[in-house]
């Protein structure tokens, strides 16, 4: 797509990451008109669609609350059901977000910059989301904080350092916070863009706020950068390490199909890997809706497929190694573990894995497929539900076949579970359309960088 | 264009810096000390009781030992409160037309116990024996506070496991030879370590408190 004009200086962007005949004016214009345009009607009605979802959750949580956590399908021996299984899926959701913001910002990698602001908000969205699980799953959510957090209660106790749930609160909770630093401090001058080019008093007055007295001095410019990088640095471990934790809640258990050294690696790939359909799964028809093809081309979307393309490969080389491993071991107990995903009665949800996680993304080797919108928003699609099925083969067929026969049981949600799984989208869907109406979903002033004009001066 | 916030506004922005830091931290010490506090343990507070019943009076100026009253302290969980038979061998000669005393002699003629309000009341999911604490060296005093002194009975100490704790992990502060359990104004002579000589007691007396959560929550 080599579609850029050569500008009046004579270089050209090596990377086409912005349509042609935008100049600082019109990228700050269209960026900005998503928010200050006349509120389109399918805003309103999308937003009650996601709302009244939304009410379901809650509807949910309310009922689970007043009746106990026996409404969801745990039990014995299956005790980490769906709440274990959403919680990793949000999770590994949010990766994206902080990959393409840190990562991708220390490798220079300036095609990051029209979609790093709504991936953030997407990280920060999902790790709302995934917080819900573990915090209900406790069963009394309101005695949380005492059995969560280390703080000098009444009874002389500490919760357990040892074990790799409170390691959990730890990782979730910075993650959440550092993602929340960075999505803001990213924000700022745009916010003070979007206040000065406010027309009421309120939204003068709450972007002004919210801008903290931005002015763009170079004092300003220079503290600003000084901070974002300082960010990036503090967030690029946690890209590795949150789902590093996250896959100890079960490797550090002693259970077949959980206990493995590769877990760790294995998750973070895959965390990447849903990521990355997520944001495939909004940016596709946003650029569709806003006309923002300029700015998250077509070359914005054949990267992302690469990148789902590696790190799915990754996560099909997960699967070999826990294939191989369960037989190398030579340990009966993981032979039985594989045997019964491959043949027991989840085979069904296992070989359905296979096919989403391993086999639909090789269709992205084709580069027509790997540029087709439509293409690549169905194959994300089948990531997406991929990994889901992924925590549950990892979540449910570890558990449900126990040691001793007379313990077997089977797991499926109810529908309480489903409603909260389902209502979670609601929770995501409503924070992310209230986003894009008041938040500017491209950083205006990170595009400006990279239009043509701004390079005029530097060769 | 005129400027949308006004000078003042930077004196706002500066303050909730601080604020924002204050704010919680001060809530947050708030409730730990409000946690701690008789609001929540009723530490100190003087529960009414039908018969204003004088622990000070019984005790230090009449000299009646604690056992007389509480039968069952060296043998069972339960300390024992006295049937009204107990406070009718004096009283149905001594202040025997007390209209204070009204109640236990109502008690006595219809046969029914009087109804005290409980001062030390441990949550039902708490375990605690009497006995193995007499057993092994644990003054009344220690927990109970000074009784000989309180005309109307209090909770002395928390009750809270972290206070219960402090002695199961430490017992050699809080252990007395076995012969001064009942003895309201014991403590170690200056002449000596009090630590050294309760861990002298702990060797002796063989004192292993656990404090594994089954210990008291069975």
């Amino acid at each position: 797509m080599a579609t850029t004009e050569p500008t009046q200086g004579g270089n050209s962007l090596s990377v086409p990451v912005v349509g042609p005949g935008h100049d600082n004016v019109t990228v700050t214009d269209q960026i900005s008109g998503v928010v200050f345009g006349k509120t389109p009607l399918w805003w309103f009605v999308a937003l009650a669609i996601s709302a009244g979802v939304l009410m379901m959750m809650l509807y949910a949580i309310v009922f689970l609350l007043f009746t106990g956590t026996g409404v969801w399908g745990l039990n014995i021996p299956v005790a980490w059901g769906f709440a274990i299984i959403n919680f990793v899926w949000w999770i590994g959701i949010g990766h994206a977000g902080t990959l393409i913001s840190a990562i991708l910002l220390l490798l220079n990698q300036n095609w990051r910059t029209s979609i790093n602001r709504f991936a953030e908000a997407m990280t920060l969205f999902a790790v709302a989301c995934a917080g819900i699980f573990p915090i209900l799953h406790t069963g009394r959510p309101w005695l949380a904080v005492y059995w969560l957090l280390p703080y000098p209660n009444t009874m002389g106790l500490w919760p357990q350092f040892r074990s790799p749930l409170i390691w959990d609160v730890f990782a979730v909770s910075t993650y959440l916070t550092i993602s929340l630093l960075f999505w803001y401090v990213g924000l700022i001058p745009d916010l003070a863009t979007m206040r000065d080019r406010a027309k009421t008093y309120a939204g003068q007055k709450i972007y002004g706020l919210f801008s903290l007295g931005w002015r763009g001095s170079a004092k300003h410019w220079h503290n600003y950068e000084s901070l974002y990088l300082l960010l990036a640095g503090i967030s690029t471990p946690l890209v590795l390490s949150v789902h590093t934790v996250v896959s100890f809640d079960f490797s550090v258990g002693q259970l077949p199909g959980w206990h493995a050294t590769i877990f760790p690696p294995y998750f973070v790939a895959g965390a990447i890997y849903a990521g990355f359909a997520m944001v495939l799964l909004l940016a596709i028809p946003l650029r569709k809706i806003f006309h923002l093809e300029d700015f998250i081309t077509i070359k914005h979307l054949e990267n992302m497929g690469i990148v789902t393309l590696a790190t799915g490969m990754m996560v099909a080389y997960g699967y070999m190694v826990e294939l191989f491993m369960a037989f190398y071991s030579g340990n009966q107990y993981e032979e039985f573990m594989m045997l019964n995903r491959i043949t027991g009665p989840y085979q069904m949800q296992w070989w359905s894995l296979l096919l989403c996680n391993a086999l639909a993304p090789q269709v992205l080797w084709v580069k027509r497929i790997r540029t087709s919108p439509a293409a690549l928003f169905v194959v994300a699609i089948i990531v997406s539900i991929g990994m889901w099925l992924e925590r549950f083969i990892i979540v449910v067929t570890s558990l449900h076949r126990d040691f001793l026969p007379s313990s077997w049981g089977m797991y499926a949600g109810t529908k309480w579970d489903w409603a909260l799984y389902i209502g979670t989208m609601g929770l995501f869907l409503t924070l992310f359309f209230l986003f894009i109406r008041f938040v500017p979903m491209i950083s205006i002033f990170e595009m400006r960088t990279i239009v043509p004009d701004s390079r005029k001066g530097e060769v | 264009m005129a400027q949308i916030f006004s000078r003042g506004a930077n004196a706002f922005a500066r303050s909730s810096l601080v604020i924002g830091l204050l704010l919680p931290a001060g809530l947050f010490l708030t409730a730990l000390k409000l946690d701690r506090s008789p609001l929540q343990t009723d530490q100190g507070v003087v529960l009414a009781q039908p018969v204003p019943f004088s622990h000070d009076h019984h005790t230090a100026v009449l000299g009646i030992h604690c056992g007389y009253c509480h039968t069952s302290v060296e043998k069972s969980a339960f300390a024992g409160l006295p049937p009204t038979e107990t406070c009718m061998n004096c009283h149905k000669q001594i202040w025997k037309d007390s209209p204070t005393l009204e109640p236990v002699r109502a008690s006595f003629r219809n046969n029914e116990p009087i109804q005290w309000n409980r001062v030390h009341d441990l949550p039902d999911y708490v375990y605690f024996n009497h006995s193995i604490h007499i057993a092994k060296g644990v003054g009344c005093e220690t927990c109970h506070g000074p009784v000989n002194e309180m005309p109307l009975m209090y909770q002395a100490k928390s009750l809270q496991m972290q206070w219960c704790l402090d002695c199961h992990r430490a017992p050699e502060k809080f252990v007395r030879p076995k012969d001064e359990v009942y003895n309201m104004d014991w403590e170690w002579g200056s002449d000596v370590d009090p630590l050294e000589e309760g861990k002298k007691l702990v060797e002796a007396y063989d004192i292993r408190p656990q404090d594994t959560c089954s210990t008291c929550h069975r």
